[in-house]
């Protein structure tokens, strides 16, 4: 119990501690975040610039601090988004099965197999552009697996002893499956977010090169790292700090949803 | 009679085949334009990787410079040009052109072959041609073309609608032959110095020697591959390993981690990268707002931080490279200066600024580079900009075919044909994306193409810059810097200054 | 079992089917066509016109389905729009090796990597070195695929010349040869997704050790490793299962950012490609192979489900 409670306790400061530097950044950062300056162009990290300047010398740590936000925010919509419906999904056709099962699993399918790109590029066309149209197209992209994780929780579930007698004894199935099977399936449920936000983070980049996601001169940590692939080995600076500072929100989230699996 | 004709006509195609020389490859101070010239041995193998998948094998169908620069070396038309960007005869020994510029009369090329081992024939000559006029890649300037006349064995005659002394450079279109109509992209045949041997699409095209090239010594390789390489950052690992020779569009922190098994040479890529502004956009259709914003954006400060300053910075749509046509008084038009820029926008009433949509597409990534810092300037006189980023695809469709935009950062190119740097301003043209509408431009433009005095043509085509700079009809930025790195061991490489990677000249040092 | 078959037969059919008009829709809805992708900065709308007459994009969207459908069921994918004169039956079959060898060798790294460390990384729960486990296991989650594959080039190409990066082999041509190269990609691959099974290995256990059945257990007597794996692990096996059916379909649909960085010529890179090119001929059959993969995939683990738990039914689902 002491161990939940710890990870409680570190996940809450550490997403605290970013959430404060994210709305922070919205009235101050050290250095204007967009600000471009020929001189420190490729600045290795010195005092005056904890993360160094990138190639076209703005401050890097001005930048994560206002990218952050950003990358947070979408993740945790996209993973809220893939969780909620999913495990609904996931609930339901496991606890039911049969034809119904079988349907909604094969659209669950679909979905797996469409190709990533070409939805972005629906979702451009049908909804128009915008930042958090990503999270649109992301959070359908992760229903799926949610869905099935749940599913198969579920499935397993829902063969356990006092399940069978809850239903002997008459229980409505809704009343079973929230009050008896959620619970039991809770603790996955967790993992699954956890995961599913560290894929989010990955992703939210993903698609910026078709438009879809924070664009500049808006920053994002995830759009940081792929730009930094040029730069790799000249100035790794460019790529590690915002590398540094997803790892931390990654793991401050996992420990948090850790956590609350108790 | 007869005889004043004649010297009249030589001592005209004397004074036109002048006029379409003098081309030299974009020589800005820093450049390193050609490797250090060793000993030349014949034989060995290359691997170019080229940053941009091949489009088509048919030279009459392709769209893109990327696709060009590699046929290069497979097709030939009846000119071709060399690396100083004048055209020389190739299929063709010889040319006339008519007084009025409407007949062009090639003598075909004695005893060359195709990589087939047919002889080319006149037959071929007027096929190719036809078929060029219908294909894909045939731009405006071709319809003119009217029909291609067999005057006999080893003479054709090229007919045009009207007089035109620019035509000779849309003859550098590939001689086909007529018996493997139908195999074009399966089984490519040309007269260059390399013919074809594999095609793996989306991977690699290998040509090896065509050891009946018609040029001697050329050329000096025996095998070339051009390796696909979608990947940048992959492509220069891929260099320092060893699988690949010569690697084009570095950056320059990509080339600072090559070592002495690499030479880097710089160049210009030959494109015209502007801003481009769609002239029929609310703030845009006046002149004064479009003015403001060149005298507010930092041009070579683009050129710095993308290119360390390699770039050549411009003020018009011509690149350096085309020497003789190029104006270099256009780059002084505008210097940053924020006040001018200020009181521009509040003569035309835009005090406040306005806001300002910049379409980038993902096809090169100076593009997005330039805009962010396009950005950046634009702030500073209140115009609130930001940027749209596009699929390529899309950007083709919504920006250049539907004009559907406000302001966009591409590159344009052109041909060794003047006019062809010209055609998209032309208030009527289909390509003219930038909506730009401005009489005086279209009279002059008329007349450049129609004269055939060669100092009038230079005149009005500086003249046409002048304008197209003092109208800001877009604002133009950089002819960006080709940063190649190539293997110590070869020499020979020369830049062009059309889509050319001409790999005949390239060997092996002793 | 017959029944079961078929019925899972006709559902993967189906689902063919669905997937098949939804792509062939999109391509409608987004801008642009494979006329435009071909002419470039020549299009015009005259000329535009002219080669979607030739490729036959002017016509009804359905009409268009019909014949592309009648065709592709008897197994001709028609020609590739932007390699002419290129089946596309014969370009898959020229990249299907690769992505399957990768994901292949994924696999396999997979499944023998990641139990032992999971249950390893379990028996430290509640030690000291749980913390660095934790982290250890999220930078590896953490890691973009494209960071793993350039750090893995430079150190195993370009420093130790292990391998050549760029000179790969075809499975087809020299099958074990080519692992010696793939084995790279199949790492950048499969270590991130290693360090997800290795989570939820670790957490599964942990949340199996508090339940009361273990309690009674140890209090019968038995030992921890017992425990382990007469009860709790076949417990941890279902969502490990079916995590492992959703990271199997996607490796073998290809990883298009792998791919490239090896400069590996895959079916990630050609599906992503041809879609920007509008390729669409090229896309629909991809597309199908990877639902197959897909619908494939787990139906394989639903199957496994009622293996692994003799409590659970296939009837039921």
């Amino acid at each position: 119990m002491n161990k939940k409670k710890t990870y409680i306790c570190m996940g809450t400061i550490i997403i605290l501690v970013l959430l404060f530097l994210s709305i922070l950044s919205i009235f101050w950062t050290p250095y204007s975040p967009t600000k471009m300056n020929g001189p420190l162009k490729n600045a290795a990290p010195s005092l005056s610039h904890l993360f160094g300047c990138d190639n076209y010398g703005r401050d890097i740590f001005s930048r994560v601090m206002s990218g952050l936000g950003n990358t947070f925010f979408i993740a945790l919509c996209t993973v809220l988004i893939g969780s909620i419906i999913g495990t609904l999904i996931g609930l339901f056709t496991g606890y039911y099965g049969g034809v119904f099962d079988e349907i909604i699993m094969r659209f669950n399918d679909i979905i797996l197999s469409f190709p990533s790109v070409l939805l972005a590029l629906v979702i451009i066309s049908v909804l128009g552009k915008g930042t958090y149209k990503i999270i649109i197209a992301l959070g359908i992209l992760f229903i799926p697996s949610f869905a099935r994780m749940i599913r198969g929780e579920t499935i397993k579930v829902k063969k356990l002893g006092y399940i069978e007698s809850a239903k002997a004894l008459g229980l409505s199935n809704s009343r079973i499956i929230a009050v008896h099977v959620f619970p039991n399936i809770f603790p996955k449920l967790m993992t699954n977010v956890a995961v599913g936000f560290n894929n989010a983070v990955i992703a939210e980049s993903s698609m910026s090169y078709l438009g879809l996601g924070v664009l500049p001169p808006a920053q994002s940590l995830g759009r940081m790292i792929s730009e930094a692939q040029s730069f790799l080995f000249t100035c790794p600076w460019y790529a590690c700090f915002p590398g540094l500072v997803i790892i931390i929100m990654i793991i401050g989230f996992s420990l948090l949803s850790s956590g609350l699996s108790e | 009679m007869k005889k004043k004709l004649l010297s009249n006509a030589l001592v005209f195609m004397l004074v036109v085949a002048t006029a379409l020389t003098g081309c030299s490859g974009g020589k800005s101070k820093k450049d390193s334009q050609e490797t250090k010239k060793g000993e030349t041995t014949s034989g060995g193998s290359v691997v170019v990787g080229i940053t941009q998948d091949l489009d088509s094998l048919d030279p009459h169908n392709t769209a893109y410079a990327g696709t060009r620069e590699v046929l290069f070396n497979l097709f030939e038309g009846l000119v071709k040009p060399n690396s100083d960007g004048d055209l020389v005869p190739a299929v063709a020994s010889d040319y006339s052109i008519s007084e009025d510029g409407s007949e062009y009369t090639f003598t075909l090329r004695d005893g060359i072959k195709f990589h087939d081992g047919n002889p080319v024939t006149v037959e071929d000559v007027k096929y190719s041609l036809e078929r060029y006029a219908t294909g894909s890649s045939a731009s405006a300037a071709f319809a003119i073309f009217e029909e291609a006349e067999v005057v006999d064995d080893s003479t054709v005659k090229v007919k045009l609608s009207t007089g035109n002394t620019e035509f000779l450079s849309e003859l550098t279109c590939a001689i086909l032959e007529q018996a493997n109509d139908g195999n074009e992209q399966t089984n490519p045949i040309g007269t260059g110095p390399f013919k074809y041997k594999s095609y793996k699409p989306g991977e690699e095209l290998v040509v090896e020697k065509n050891t009946e090239y018609w040029n001697n010594p050329y050329p000096y390789l025996d095998e070339v591959t051009f390796k696909i390489e979608t990947d940048v950052d992959a492509a220069v690992m891929e260099l320092s390993a060893g699988s690949i020779d010569i690697l084009q569009y570095l950056t320059t922190d990509q080339a600072s981690t090559l070592g002495d098994d690499f030479e880097i040479l710089h160049g210009s890529v030959n494109y015209v990268q502007g801003l481009f502004l769609n002239n029929s956009f609310g703030p845009l259709k006046d002149e004064r707002v479009r003015q403001a914003l060149s005298y507010a954006i930092d041009k070579q400060s683009i050129s710095d931080f993308l290119f360390d300053g390699y770039s050549h910075v411009i003020g018009t749509n011509m690149i350096p490279a085309f020497a003789k046509y190029y104006n270099e008084e256009t780059e002084n038009t505008y210097s940053v200066d924020i006040e001018k820029a200020k009181e521009l926008l509040a003569d035309a009433g835009y005090e406040d600024g306005f806001d300002l949509t910049i379409t980038v597409p993902n096809n090169y990534e100076p593009h997005k580079g330039a805009a962010e810092i396009i950005v950046e300037n634009l702030k500073e006189i209140g115009v609130n900009a930001t940027i749209d980023l596009v699929e390529f695809t899309a950007w083709y469709d919504d920006v250049y075919v539907g004009r559907n935009y406000e302001a966009t950062v591409v590159a344009v190119d052109g041909t060794l044909s003047p006019s062809s740097w010209f055609e998209k301003n032309v208030s009527t043209s289909d390509n003219n994306f930038t909506n730009y509408n401005n009489p005086e431009f279209d009279e002059k433009y008329n007349q450049a193409v129609a004269t055939t005095d060669d100092e009038e043509k230079i005149t009005l085509y500086k003249e046409l810059q002048t304008i197209l700079s003092d109208t800001a009809a877009s604002v133009y930025l950089e002819d960006p810097a080709n940063i190649v790195a190539i293997n110590s061991k070869l020499g020979g490489y020369e830049f062009y200054p059309v889509a050319a990677q001409d790999m005949s000249i390239v060997y092996y040092e002793k | 079992m017959k029944k079961f078959i078929l019925k899972k037969t006709a559902a993967l059919i189906i689902t063919i089917f669905v997937i098949s008009i939804i792509t062939f829709l999109a391509f409608s809805i987004i801008p642009g066509d494979a006329a435009i992708t071909r002419l470039g900065s020549n299009a015009t709308p005259e000329k535009i016109a002219k080669i979607r007459s030739e490729l036959g994009l002017d016509e009804n969207v359905l009409v268009r389905y019909f014949k592309w459908a009648g065709n592709a069921i008897r197994g001709d994918f028609g020609e590739s729009l932007q390699y002419q004169g290129h089946k596309v039956s014969d370009l898959i079959e020229g990249r299907i090796p690769y992505t399957l060898m990768i994901g292949a060798l994924s696999v396999l790294i997979l499944l023998i990597i990641s139990f032992p460390i999971g249950i390893i990384a379990a028996k430290f729960e509640n030690t000291k070195i749980d913390g660095i486990i934790l982290v250890v296991t999220h930078v590896f989650m953490a890691i973009p695929n494209f960071f793993m594959g350039i750090v893995l080039t430079f150190v195993f190409g370009v420093s130790l010349r292990v391998f050549t990066p760029g000179k790969y082999v075809s499975p087809t041509d020299d099958f074990f040869g080519s692992m010696g190269y793939l084995i790279f990609p199949a790492i950048a691959v499969s270590l991130p997704k290693v360090a997800m099974v290795v989570k939820y290995i670790r957490e599964a256990i942990s949340h199996e050790m508090e339940k009361d059945y273990v309690k009674l257990a140890r209090a019968k007597g038995c030992t921890e490793n017992r425990i382990l794996t007469g009860h709790v692990l076949k417990n941890a096996l279902i969502t490990v299962l079916t995590f492992m059916g959703l990271v199997i379909a996607e490796i073998l649909a290809g990883s298009v950012i792998v791919e490239q960085v090896f400069g590996v010529p895959g079916m990630g890179k050609f599906l992503v490609n041809a879609i920007l090119k509008r390729d669409y001929p090229v896309v629909q059959a991809v597309v199908i192979y990877v639902a197959i993969i897909v619908v494939l995939c787990n139906t394989i683990v639903d199957v496994l489900y009622a293996v692994v738990d003799p409590r659970i039914n296939l009837e039921d689902m």
